[in-house]
């Protein structure tokens, strides 16, 4: 481009530039096709779902729907999905960052981190349905772990109360694909980590806990939140993998909504739009919660 | 100190591995417990000789395909547009595409219901064919975080501008920087994109069952529901189609650090 201009004063009289670089709202046309196709298929259907929460059937514009989130059998599943979804981001982002930090810091070879952030990619899409029976088959009724204890340690699983049907359940099933994200998202973050920083913490008398507490986290900070609201998200929208390790008995927000969409329990379509506003208010909270901590973070950093 | 640290590192490394190969042992073994008393592989014949498991499964694939194509040609372009021409419209367009991650999909989903139904301006859902090209359009949204990132990080390596002018002078249309010169040159970058895809829609199941389309995903959860030892080999199946993807990607990336001094 400087060469064109600098051409110019030279030869535009006889050769004036055959393509110009189009300007203003002619180069909106090239990013047109994607806003139409976002606005279409991502942001009106869930502006459609907002605006449906505040409707009632006749058109008109009530807070009933919101209302109706505090009903008891709403409220509830709403508590059991914030609560899962805090514990496996939580757990998710302390068992992934340890790990990640036992293979990149931790002296261990090189093939295992490789192999380890492979494994990650795979797991971390390896959710779904397919990983609901995977882990029926281990921890299930008849499942390989819960056999092995009742035969070779004489120790039943479900005897000490546990039962892969349940909240603890589906918590070590969500780890599955929450602690290979993190580690995915935490390696790049840990290997930005200088060896100089230890060894200038070292240097001070710094043991390896301090090193850790003093040095290390505060500079992963931003990145250890920003998967925490992602960790959050991944797992309060989760659906399949419940559905399919749980049927429908256990009550958590996401399977209250397909039902609700399904039409097969509460006959109000409209408390269907409040509940999956209420989805889309407690992640955009998250995100938005993540957001400032972040921006705090980076000051502080400075 | 430090062999402490190693003490502790190993012993983190070892609990991750318990954790973590002991559903894939469990599985494997449950797949093969379809005879009784002995290990067979009668449940995969079962899921393999399914005409439900493969009419599905082809459904899935053929989904994937279409959504790999649509999400190539509305991204490329446009990640391309965006780096060349409106530098600052770019963290709106990062935004916009990280917002599938925050917007639980049961969500949208319920959005095209409603917005597409038999009743409204759209109606998309009326027909099959319809609903099939808003499955398609759901899954390019699922995978557009995944998809935009890759082919803009391909981008990245790459000098656009330069290279598009060279083409502008040599007389190229944008049809033909496009196809000719853009999309090979982030070729890898796209195939990394386009497995991600692929493994993501051939699992899915949220969008599918709500559209009621006979995809893959729904498949299984119906086994599951019905069959006793197909699930975990329909899990071991899906977790080698991952597995594949995965490869595949690991594969072309170091393909092309090999061919470019560093990627």
């Amino acid at each position: 481009m400087t060469d064109a201009t600098a051409t110019v004063p030279h030869a535009s009289a006889h050769a004036p530039r055959p393509r110009r670089i189009p300007s203003g709202v002619t180069k909106w046309v090239g990013v047109a096709p994607f806003m139409i196709f976002a606005a279409l298929f991502l942001i009106l259907p869930t502006l459609n779902i907002v605006v449906g929460a505040f409707q009632s059937s006749e058109g008109g514009l009530t807070l009933d729907n919101i209302k109706g989130l505090a009903r008891p059998e709403i409220a509830k599943p709403f508590m059991i999905s914030i609560k899962l979804s805090l514990i496996t981001a939580t757990l998710g982002c302390l068992i992934g960052l340890v790990m990640a930090a036992a293979v990149t810091r931790g002296g261990l070879p090189k093939g295992i981190r490789d192999g380890m952030l492979t494994f990650s990619g795979v797991a971390s899409n390896f959710a779904g349905v397919p990983l609901a029976f995977a882990f029926i088959a281990t921890l299930g009724r008849l499942g390989l772990v819960t056999i092995i204890a009742k035969d070779v340690f004489g120790v039943s699983l479900t005897g000490f109360g546990f039962n892969l049907i349940s909240f603890l359940g589906l918590t070590l099933t969500y780890l599955y694909f929450q602690i290979p994200l993190m580690i995915l998202i935490v390696t790049p973050a840990l290997d930005g980590l200088k060896n100089e920083w230890r060894e200038a913490a070292q240097s001070l008398g710094a043991s390896g806990w301090q090193y850790w507490r003093m040095v290390a986290l505060p500079i992963l900070w931003p990145s250890l939140l920003g998967t925490l609201a992602l960790l959050f998200a991944n797992s309060f929208g989760a659906v399949a993998t419940a559905m399919a390790l749980t049927g429908s008995s256990l009550s958590i927000v996401p399977i209250i909504l397909f039902a609700q969409i399904r039409g097969d329990v509460l006959q109000d379509p409209y408390l269907g739009y409040a509940i999956a506003f209420g989805m889309i208010v407690i992640t955009g909270i998250a995100n938005v919660i993540y957001i400032v901590l972040r921006t705090r973070a980076e000051r502080w950093l400075k | 100190m430090i062999g402490r640290a190693k003490f502790w590192s190993w012993l983190a490394f070892g609990a991750g591995v318990l954790y973590f190969f002991l559903p894939l042992i469990g599985m494997f073994e449950f797949s093969l417990r379809a005879k009784r008393g002995e290990y067979s592989f009668l449940a995969y014949a079962n899921v393999l000789g399914d005409p439900q498991f493969q009419q599905t499964f082809l459904y899935s694939v053929i989904m994937a395909f279409f959504t790999i194509v649509w999400g190539v040609l509305l991204v490329t372009p446009t990640a391309f547009w965006v780096r060349l021409k409106m530098p600052k419209l770019r963290p709106v367009i990062e935004f916009i595409t990280l917002l599938p991650l925050v917007i639980p999909p049961i969500v949208i989903v319920f959005g095209y219901i409603r917005m597409y139904n038999t009743s409204s301006w759209l109606p998309l859902t009326g027909t099959a064919v319809g609903t099939n090209i808003l499955l398609m359009f759901g899954y390019s949204v699922l995978a557009l975080p995944y998809m935009y990132r890759a082919i803009d990080t391909g981008l990245r390596t790459i000098d656009i501008a330069t290279l598009t002018e060279a083409a502008q002078s040599l007389g190229a249309g944008w049809f033909t920087i496009m196809f000719r010169l853009i999309l090979p040159n982030v070729l890898v970058a796209v195939l990394s994109g386009a497995f991600l895809t692929f493994a993501i829609v051939i699992g899915e199941y949220v969008f599918a069952a709500l559209l009621n389309r006979p995809a893959f995903g729904p498949y299984m959860v119906w086994m599951g529901s019905n069959k006793a030892y197909e699930p975990a080999a329909l899990a071991v199946i899906a977790f080698a189609i991952t597995w594949a993807c995965m490869a595949l990607i690991q594969l072309i990336t170091r393909f092309s650090k090999h061919e470019r001094a560093k990627g």
